[in-house]
């Protein structure tokens, strides 16, 4: 690989409507941004269409970091291969029984159907005891057969999983061996290495569904690096993962689950860097879509991570992900009343389409960005997105009158307000939920939205939760291709050790991290470019005897990985998560997990602020009357990015640029930083 | 407190900010909730969230807010312990700082096993409003380790009796009662750590009602809950007068008792007219000898459960009930005083609600859900490890739900009366003696119907130590889970053992069908536990027997049953036959039924 002193990175993220491109120069230094729409069907065409739009020799690039929908939508829509399981005999439903829980607490309604069907889930003899001592020995044959009969069925991918294997997974190994004999492929996913953890549920889980996806994404990253190749470029290719870290093709193509919310994590990590660079180490990030809202924090400069998410109900991923909390509250959700009078926001949702009712495609249920709109706060004329030419403010307005006004008693343009309203209190209710509940103080944080349609109402949510500032990127709409380009390249393991601390040995301790730094270390490399230092993060999971959810407990690195440390640092954690220590009762050791991680270079974000940017007075393109605090208003209207570094502008006020519009409520005003983001606060 | 003076609320509160301060008061109640479930010591409450949080009324207990992750069935019921402990301190009013704990099942509901801790919210030195967590011990003394002792014939031999005492008083804890509580348990670690999640669940919900009252004044929070129950009142009186008026009645049984080998019934009749609605169950059992009784506080909590899953969309405050009468004859299995046991409250509180569905789906089909495997299936295996430290397994166990008027069951789902989740079986053999044979679902034991029933579950248990006693309380061993329409009832739940590890003679079974207490097991001894599906909703021979087919492809139905039971005859490649099918559901349908 000779590509890595090329010209250029590329960060490229795909979501389901666009494909979004952001390229450093690494010469220059400059940065450019591309959006085009995206190609559903491969998404590798999009990605390459959009590439040779800014260049045309792809042996300039030495770098593509690629934020992929691709797990995440065939998850969603069931759309992964045809895969059989073997598993344990006796087992063979677990995946289908799931723990025993249901999709709604009211109501007894809902089904499930697992991403493997019962005939496709085959139990052999063999049985490992929790101790991992094996009771029962493999049943080769029986093995082999299995696959055979999968096979004949017509399953591409096979995932391999044995009760108990996370204390001793000999037999699951065993197993893949025999059927790597003869099985056409390399799709088959062994439980243990992907999910070494105790909890049989979680852990066959999140390796079916890491099998389901594997065809499919090892398929599609084959055509990503042959087009890529076809127009002469050699660069190295690099996928985001859910942990906000990046790892190679090959990594993604043996582990694709752990692609699962690539596309967001990438927009936390760009969010990190740039708060981090304005001078704010605690932000909150807001991304809102058309149906969802979508929060995660990030609190002295590190992001949050969440153990485990479910993509759908039953459909559970245990690897560590970007901590993402969303709420069914986007530009598309529909407000409604329900049958006590009160006025709702979604879940339901118009979606991009038939859309908003203003998009004139046949819906008649009024929508937060049909309320944005009769509010004044969206320019009718300038859509986003440029789908279409025109919004109907006079459809939204009818909607609005007819669906919410009414019933209310209130006019039409309060009924607005009040949908903007309770939708900003929906809002903030998700960051309470990462900021209040998580024992942060919101004084300390800034908003940051990202895609586009936070930046409408972040000025809402740092008065409503009381935060600190509302930070607003300069290219919101390419946050997440952004984050692609900073992403450090990481890989996490975990191993179960569930023993009393006592009775753990310190040198047994250090080697089992030394085994799992030597498998993280073997994905890092498993890329072309080579890192001279890779840091650790090692933690551990553990609880006192008799508990059974575990508190996180950071370690730092392996220097002086005692058993006096590790209980000091349970108590410390203890503490800060749930509540006083508690005295004389035994602590046990749950999993150990390591993140190892490959530091890339960062980019200087200054290169983003504006060069030649005009004065406040001469960025003002008009005004427009909007509604807000119950009367009409005059707010100044802004081109954002021909704004100057200083700059200043007096809420009310609204930005209009390309991929976002950012609405500066009255009492506040919103100054231009360094960076090119715009920091919004109250003006008292 | 302001109170709605009806349906109409007149609090003057805007929609808006109802709606956002609607919001605010639940996110406490479920911050409440998730504070315990993170820090429990029992998996019962940790992993299966039998537990609850709320905000109550400072005068009549009723319910104004609750948490959404939390036991449905306290929903209803902690309104009556909180009722409880204000009665008992009218002349000894409570203090800033009091913590009332007690776990009486009569006056504050449910079992002994539920210890409830209230404590009240003062503002401007007057009670404002009453928090309140109750969560499910491992183990309270009592003749059954676990507590589910089907022999019971008074509570005393359930376990431990506490009155409503202060844990802490003036925000002190008083330590000789955490002696006393530590004391009578098997498990006092587990006990210990429990109670200090509770006491912080009732810290945090404490501390952030108070800063919501401070941003929004006490009188706005009270015309929000005022505002709140009149519309969850008004809502429910929109869905009864949306039912047809009318009479319909269901009758059910639980097979017995656990001491006389008797069914008893639980009769329900539900009088619509208008957007009233009555649910009389006098013709229900009288008080009987076992552990199945119930209190008048925990029938209406569950006649509360039924309506709120027949209705999900009602706000879960005290305003759901406003508009039914529920009657109940004194004396009643469903209205038990003390000393009469109540462990099982579990099985009878299910019947309650099955009878309430299957009522309801007579009268309106397309709300209709029917029967839930309707049994909680309490296990406990309890015995010494052989470096003889002490172990006592206890678990609940999963079934399937009833078919929809939308669509089939769920398989494997959790009861009606619970968000409980089901420990993970590695957990279990990492934490006792034990290796679990078969953990699958149970084909055929979903009830046929044009939606079938989800299906129940196979479980089976190996004792890995030197011997184990068991102990079981499970229901719907002779009484089916009922269907919807022309559906059919699931399959029965099936309870048996070997004491020892002889493959070559038959399970045993208890005696009375699903409750046993004391089964001796030896090292190699095994339990096996087969439980219902859901019932069926609606004719089996109107479901498409493309469906029926994939179910028998599947495994959920056996091919046997696709003729029998859904009239659909089966090539040797497993595709429909036609022919075959048209000739059988010919001969299945009666000669006046036409299509429905």
């Amino acid at each position: 690989m000779t590509s890595a002193n090329a010209r250029f990175v590329i960060g490229i993220d795909v979501g389901g409507t666009f494909t979004d491109l952001f390229f450093l120069d690494r010469t220059t230094g400059t940065v450019t941004t591309g959006k085009l729409p995206s190609t559903v069907a491969d998404q590798s065409i999009g990605l390459v269409d959009g590439i040779s739009r800014e260049l045309d020799d792809f042996s300039d690039i030495a770098t593509i970091v690629h934020g992929t929908t691709v797990g995440t939508n065939a998850l969603l829509e069931r759309k992964g291969t045809r895969t059989g399981l073997i598993t344990t005999a006796g087992f063979e439903d677990v995946l289908e029984m799931r723990r025993r829980d249901r999709p709604h607490t009211w109501g007894l309604r809902g089904g499930y159907e697992p991403v493997i069907p019962r005939n496709l889930r085959i139990g052999v003899g063999g049985r490992v005891l929790a101790n991992g001592s094996i009771e029962t020995p493999l049943d080769e044959a029986a093995v082999s057969d299995a696959a055979r009969r999968l096979l004949d069925a017509g399953c591409e991918g096979l995932c391999i999983s044995f009760i108990n294997s996370y204390a001793n997974p000999e037999q699951e190994r065993r197993a893949a061996e025999l059927v790597r004999e003869f099985w056409p492929n390399d799709h088959i996913t062994v439980a243990a290495d992907i999910l070494p953890e105790i909890r049989e549920f979680e852990r066959l889980s999140t390796a079916t569904l890491n099998a389901y996806l594997q065809p499919r994404m090892a398929h599609y990253l084959n055509q990503l690096a042959a087009r890529t190749h076809d127009r002469g470029g050699d660069s190295d290719i690099l996928i985001v993962q859910s942990n906000g870290g990046v790892m190679s093709i090959d990594a993604a193509s043996a582990q694709p689950v752990r692609t699962a919310l690539s596309g967001p994590a990438a927009g936390v990590i760009a969010a990190s860097h740039i708060g981090q660079s304005a001078g704010f180490e605690n932000v909150i990030t807001c991304d809102m879509g058309g149906t969802s809202f979508d929060v995660s924090v990030i609190a002295d400069g590190k992001t949050a991570l969440a153990a485990q998410t479910s993509i759908d109900f039953g459909m559970v991923v245990r690897t560590p992900m970007i901590e993402i909390t969303t709420i069914g509250a986007g530009g598309g959700s529909i407000a409604w009343i329900d049958g006590a009078g009160l006025l709702q926001i979604g879940p339901q949702s118009a979606g991009s389409d038939p859309g908003p009712v203003c998009y004139g495609l046949g819906n008649d249920q009024p929508t937060v960005t049909d309320a944005n709109l009769l509010l004044g706060r969206i320019n009718a004329d300038r859509p986003i997105g440029g789908k279409l030419d025109r919004l109907d403010v006079e459809a939204a307005s009818a909607a609005i009158k007819t669906v919410i006004a009414e019933p209310l008693g209130i006019d039409v343009m309060d009924a607005a307000e009040a949908v903007i309203q309770v939708a900003n209190a929906r809002m903030a209710g998700a960051i309470r939920i990462v900021s209040i509940e998580r024992g942060h103080d919101p004084a300390k944080f800034a908003a940051m939205p990202f895609g586009g349609g936070g930046a409408l109402h972040i000025g809402a949510l740092i008065r409503e939760v009381g935060l600190n500032t509302g930070l607003v990127p300069r290219y919101p709409g390419v946050t997440s291709a952004l984050g692609c380009v900073i992403a450090d390249m990481r890989h996490d393991t975990v191993r179960t050790v569930n023993m009393p601390l006592a009775s753990v040995d310190e040198a047994q301790l250090g080697s089992w991290i030394d085994d799992l730094y030597a498998a993280s270390s073997a994905r890092i490399a498993s890329g072309s470019e080579t890192f001279d230092n890779l840091e650790e993060a090692i933690e551990a999971d553990m609880l006192y005897a008799g508990q059974t959810h575990t508190v996180q407990v950071r370690l730092g690195g392996r220097a002086d990985l005692t058993r006096t440390r590790l209980a000091a640092a349970f108590a410390g954690a203890y503490r800060t998560q749930i509540g006083a220590p508690l005295e004389g009762i035994p602590v046990r050791l749950v999993n150990l997990r390591l993140a190892v991680i490959a530091r890339r270079d960062k980019l200087d974000l200054s290169v983003m602020a504006p060069v030649d940017g005009c004065s406040t007075a001469a960025a003002r393109t008009g005004t427009r009357q909007i509604y807000a605090d119950a009367q009409w208003q005059t707010a100044g209207i802004y081109d954002r990015l021909a704004l100057g570094v200083g700059e200043r502008v007096t809420g009310p006020a609204l930005l209009e640029q390309a991929d976002t519009t950012i609405f500066v409520d009255p009492g506040l005003f919103g100054e231009v930083d360094a960076f090119g983001n715009l920091r919004i606060e109250r003006a008292d | 407190m302001n109170k709605a003076s009806g349906p109409s609320g007149g609090t003057g509160i805007s929609p808006v900010q109802l709606a956002v301060l609607r919001g605010r008061l639940e996110q406490i109640a479920d911050e409440m909730d998730a504070t315990l479930f993170r820090s429990a010591f029992n998996p019962i409450i940790a992993e299966a969230h039998d537990a609850s949080h709320g905000l109550y009324d400072a005068e009549t207990g009723e319910t104004l807010v609750q948490g959404k992750e939390g036991l449905p069935i306290f929903v209803g019921v902690m309104a009556f312990a909180v009722r409880y402990v204000i009665d008992l301190t009218r002349d000894d009013p409570p203090k800033d700082g009091d913590v009332y704990i007690f776990n009486d099942p009569y006056e504050g509901g449910t079992h002994l096993s539920d210890f409830k801790l209230v404590r009240p919210l003062f503002r401007n030195g007057k009670v404002f409003c009453y928090l309140a967590s109750v969560g499910h011990w491992h183990d309270v003394a009592g003749n059954v380790p676990g507590n589910y002792n089907p022999a019971a014939t008074e509570s005393f031999q359930e376990g431990v009796h506490i009155p409503p005492v202060k844990l802490f008083g003036a925000g002190v804890r008083q330590d000789d009662i955490l002696s006393i509580l530590r004391t009578n348990s098997r498990l006092p670690l587990s006990v210990y750590g429990d109670l200090n999640a509770q006491v912080s669940a009732l810290d945090l919900g404490h501390g952030r009602l108070n800063a919501l009252l401070d941003e929004y004044g006490d009188d706005t929070i009270s015309a929000v809950f005022a505002e709140l129950r009149a519309r969850a009142h008004l809502q429910m009186q929109a869905h009864i007068s949306a039912l047809p008026d009318g009479d319909v009645a269901a009758t059910d049984y639980l097979d017995n008792d656990g001491i006389k080998d008797e069914a008893l019934p639980i009769a329900v009749d539900v009088h619509v007219d208008g957007e009233r609605m009555v649910l009389d169950f006098s013709r229900s059992a009288a008080q009987c000898a076992g552990p199945v009784n119930i209190s008048r506080s925990t029938a209406i909590a569950a006649c509360y459960v039924a309506l709120k899953h027949l209705f999900p969309d009602v706000p879960a405050n005290a305003g759901v009930l406003d508009p039914v009468e529920i009657i109940i004859p004194d004396q009643s299995l469903l209205s038990a005083t003390a000393p009469k046991p109540v462990g099982g409250y579990t099985e009878t509180i299910l019947r309650i609600i099955d009878v309430i569905f299957t009522a309801i789906g007579k009268l309106d089909p397309s709300r209709a859900l029917a029967n839930a495997y309707g049994t909680i299936n309490a296990l406990s295996l309890a015995g010494h490890r052989d470096d003889g430290s002490r172990w006592v397994m206890f678990s609940f166990f999963g079934g399937g739900h009833g078919g929809h008027s939308d669509g089939d069951g769920l398989s494997h789902g959790n009861a009606p009366i619970s968000m409980a989740t089901i420990p993970p079986l590695e957990i279990l053999e990492s934490a006792y003696p034990v290796a679990f044979r078969r953990w699958s679902l149970r084909p055929d034991s979903g009830g046929a119907g044009q939606h079938r029933g989800g299906l129940g579950a196979v479980y089976e248990v190996e004792v890995l130590a030197n011997g184990a006693d068991g102990f079981f309380f499970g229901e719907r061993g002779r009484h089916a889970p009922q269907p919807v329409g022309a559906g059919k009832p699931a399959a029965l739940n099936r309870f048996s053992y070997r004491a020892d590890k002889q493959d070559d003679t038959a399970p045993e079974t208890p005696p009375m069908t699903s409750k046993q207490v004391g089964i001796k097991l030896q090292r190699g001894g095994s339990v096996r536990l087969e439980t219902p599906g859901g019932g069926g909703y609606g004719d089996p021979l109107l479901r498409a027997p493309a469906a029926v087919a994939a179910d028998v492809r599947l495994g959920y139905v056996s091919t046997e049953v696709a003729r029998t039971m859904y009239g659909v005859a089966l090539g040797a490649d497993g595709a429909v036959d036609d022919a075959g099918t048209a000739a059988l559901r010919a001969d299945m349908r009666p000669e006046t039924s036409g299509q429905e």
